[in-house]
């Protein structure tokens, strides 16, 4: 039974619950804890984000969007409205999860990436909506949060925080291979692959693009919505068109149909900039750079590239 | 008995007509080529067969069944399945998870199933996995389990497809063109595959420009030219009809039996 617990297909999930538990070894300060964050937090994002692109082919550039919506929707309902937090995070994901069902399903009968169209401007839309909508949002400035609770229990501090977004993007990178890895998941994969050829066999190209868009979207809710009671403020920064682009950045570079790619290239990209403070000017710069170079010298993304060499230099079996 | 029944169909082109009333039945259990010069609407046609196009006029009619206007998956979900001249695989897959999305219509699974991997599913893969690794052996891939159908070649790509179409147990199975761009050696193999296929009791509907591989397998051939039914009946009635010869060869050489299609 335990040998059954343990097969090959979960070495990859065991080896990142690891590092999530190794990982406090290193972090010395509180400063590292809120990067690690940070990145758990994008992981998320990008992980539900892979589904979409990486295995499904198709592009969304509104995907910060979900992530404001999600973080916005718990905070305004738990600040405005004294809903407890859990309450509020539901109703967030499920309010996002409708808004993507009601954008994709007109568009996602069509062949194509319109998809990137109409998520390009809803991200916009929600963007300026969000800046706008001071009453509710406080506009610009931004709004702060209440923390979240469970049980009564505040959740405060980056150590604390550290294990809950550690524990959700591990609950995420689970649910996620095991949805790859059955029947829905070859089904996206196959109309990737040819829609046509998908469909006469059986499969109803439409309805599965539209149901992997939702995740994709209740992904980013979810990750929002942790997001904003972990800081307790937010601003409409995370929901710039250029966030969206980097959560698109992340999952290219870290490799398309690979989800553990989604989760290092989250990583990579998250704490590069955190690194290089010097060019922050020059963020928008960078990551243009890495997705240019992305696509020139490995267009299959990093843990793509690196595992096939990695398997390429062992000797056939 | 007849398994599928077509009824004035026809499909326009914004003003051409690519094919246009044809009336025909496939009886259940046969072989049923559709043969005829390149240009005269086979492709066409079995892309109205199996949804992909939806007709502009006429019926298609799977057992009592009206399936005209649905989309294709709805034609496989139905029992219908086909292969494509020019291949439609999923070169992002292995070969074996190629032919595991033709089991897609059998393994009835929810999407929580499918996110919690239920044990139930585990199950289930385990069984599709043997069930579609036996496929790979019946159209004789056996040696390409465990590849990866981007590393496959052209012949071995073509008896894929058609066991991804097996997989979904199909009644009525379309191969478009299965010997197109195989050398001698592999257009036997694919000759022997529909035999065996024929045998098992598979209904076939077969279009195919090799002559001496229709004349060999069919049970019923139907010739189009120009989109339109210029001739029906067995391999022995179509290679004698004057007309099928004319379109082939041109006027003056229906006289010419010994250079009819058949002896190609």
């Amino acid at each position: 039974m335990l040998a059954h617990l343990v097969p090959r297909r979960s070495r990859g999930l065991a080896a990142l619950a690891l590092t999530v538990l190794a990982l406090p070894l290193v972090l010395l300060n509180n400063y590292y804890y809120e990067v690690a964050i940070l990145v758990g937090l994008n992981a998320i994002v990008c992980v539900g984000l892979n589904l979409l692109i990486g295995y499904a082919g198709q592009i969304s550039l509104g995907h910060a969007g979900f992530f404001g919506l999600g973080a916005y929707a718990s905070a305004i309902l738990t600040a405005r409205y004294g809903w407890p937090p859990l309450t509020a995070m539901l109703a967030a994901t499920a309010g996002v999860a409708a808004l993507a069902w009601l954008i994709g399903r007109p568009i996602l009968r069509l062949r194509g990436h319109y998809l990137a169209m109409a998520t390009l401007g809803m991200g916009i839309i929600i963007s300026i909506v969000i800046a706008t909508e001071d009453r509710l949002t406080g506009g610009p400035d931004g709004m702060s949060v209440p923390p979240l609770t469970l049980f009564g229990f505040a959740l405060a501090g980056e150590r604390l925080w550290y294990w809950v977004v550690g524990g959700a993007l591990l609950v995420a990178v689970w649910l996620a291979l095991n949805l790859v890895d059955s029947p829905h998941g070859r089904a996206l994969r196959a109309l990737h692959g040819s829609e046509i050829g998908a469909e006469v066999a059986g499969i109803d190209s439409a309805s599965h693009k539209l149901r992997v868009f939702v995740i994709s979207a209740v992904y980013a809710a979810i990750a929002g919505s942790l997001a904003a009671h972990y800081a307790g403020f937010i601003t409409p920064a995370k929901v710039t068109f250029f966030h969206s682009i980097e959560l698109v950045t992340m999952v290219v570079f870290g490799g398309m149909a690979s989800t553990f790619g989604a989760v290092v290239g989250a990583a990579v990209l998250t704490t590069l900039p955190q690194a290089l403070t010097v060019f922050k000017e020059y963020e928008m710069v960078v990551f243009g750079a890495v997705m240019m170079l992305t696509m020139i010298f490995m267009p299959n993304g990093l843990v793509p590239t690196l595992a096939a060499r990695f398997t390429s230099r062992r000797p056939a079996p | 008995m007849s398994l599928l029944r077509v009824e004035r169909l026809g499909k326009e082109f914004g003003g051409v007509r690519a094919v246009a009333d044809l009336d025909f039945a496939i009886p259940g259990g046969t072989v049923f080529s559709i043969i005829g010069p390149n240009g005269a609407g086979k492709t066409t046609l079995l892309n109205l067969l199996t949804g992909v196009y939806v007709p502009s006029t006429g019926r298609i009619v799977l057992e009592e069944r009206d399936l005209t206007g649905r989309a294709p998956y709805e034609f496989a979900a139905c029992g219908i399945a086909r292969t494509f001249q020019n291949l439609q695989l999923f070169f992002n897959m292995s070969a074996l998870d190629n032919v595991m999305v033709g089991r897609y219509l059998h393994e009835h699974c929810s999407l929580p199933a499918a996110l919690l991997r239920l044990p139930s599913l585990a199950r289930a893969e385990r069984a599709a996995r043997a069930e579609c690794e036996e496929l790979m052996r019946f159209v004789g891939l056996a040696p390409y389990v465990a590849a990866s159908s981007d590393a496959m070649p052209y012949g071995a790509l073509k008896r894929l497809e058609i066991a991804r179409a097996l997989a979904t147990r199909p009644r009525l199975l379309l191969l478009d063109e299965p010997a197109a761009g195989l050398n001698p050696t592999e257009t036997l193999e694919i000759d022997a595959l529909i035999s065996k296929l024929a045998k098992s009791g598979m209904t076939v509907v077969l279009v195919e420009h090799n002559m001496r591989l229709v004349m060999g397998v069919s049970d019923h051939i139907l010739v189009l030219d120009y989109g339109r039914q210029l001739a029906e009946g067995t391999a022995e009635t179509v290679r004698r009809d004057p007309k099928v010869i004319e379109a082939y060869l041109g006027t003056g050489a229906a006289g010419d039996t010994a250079a009819a299609p058949g002896a190609r």
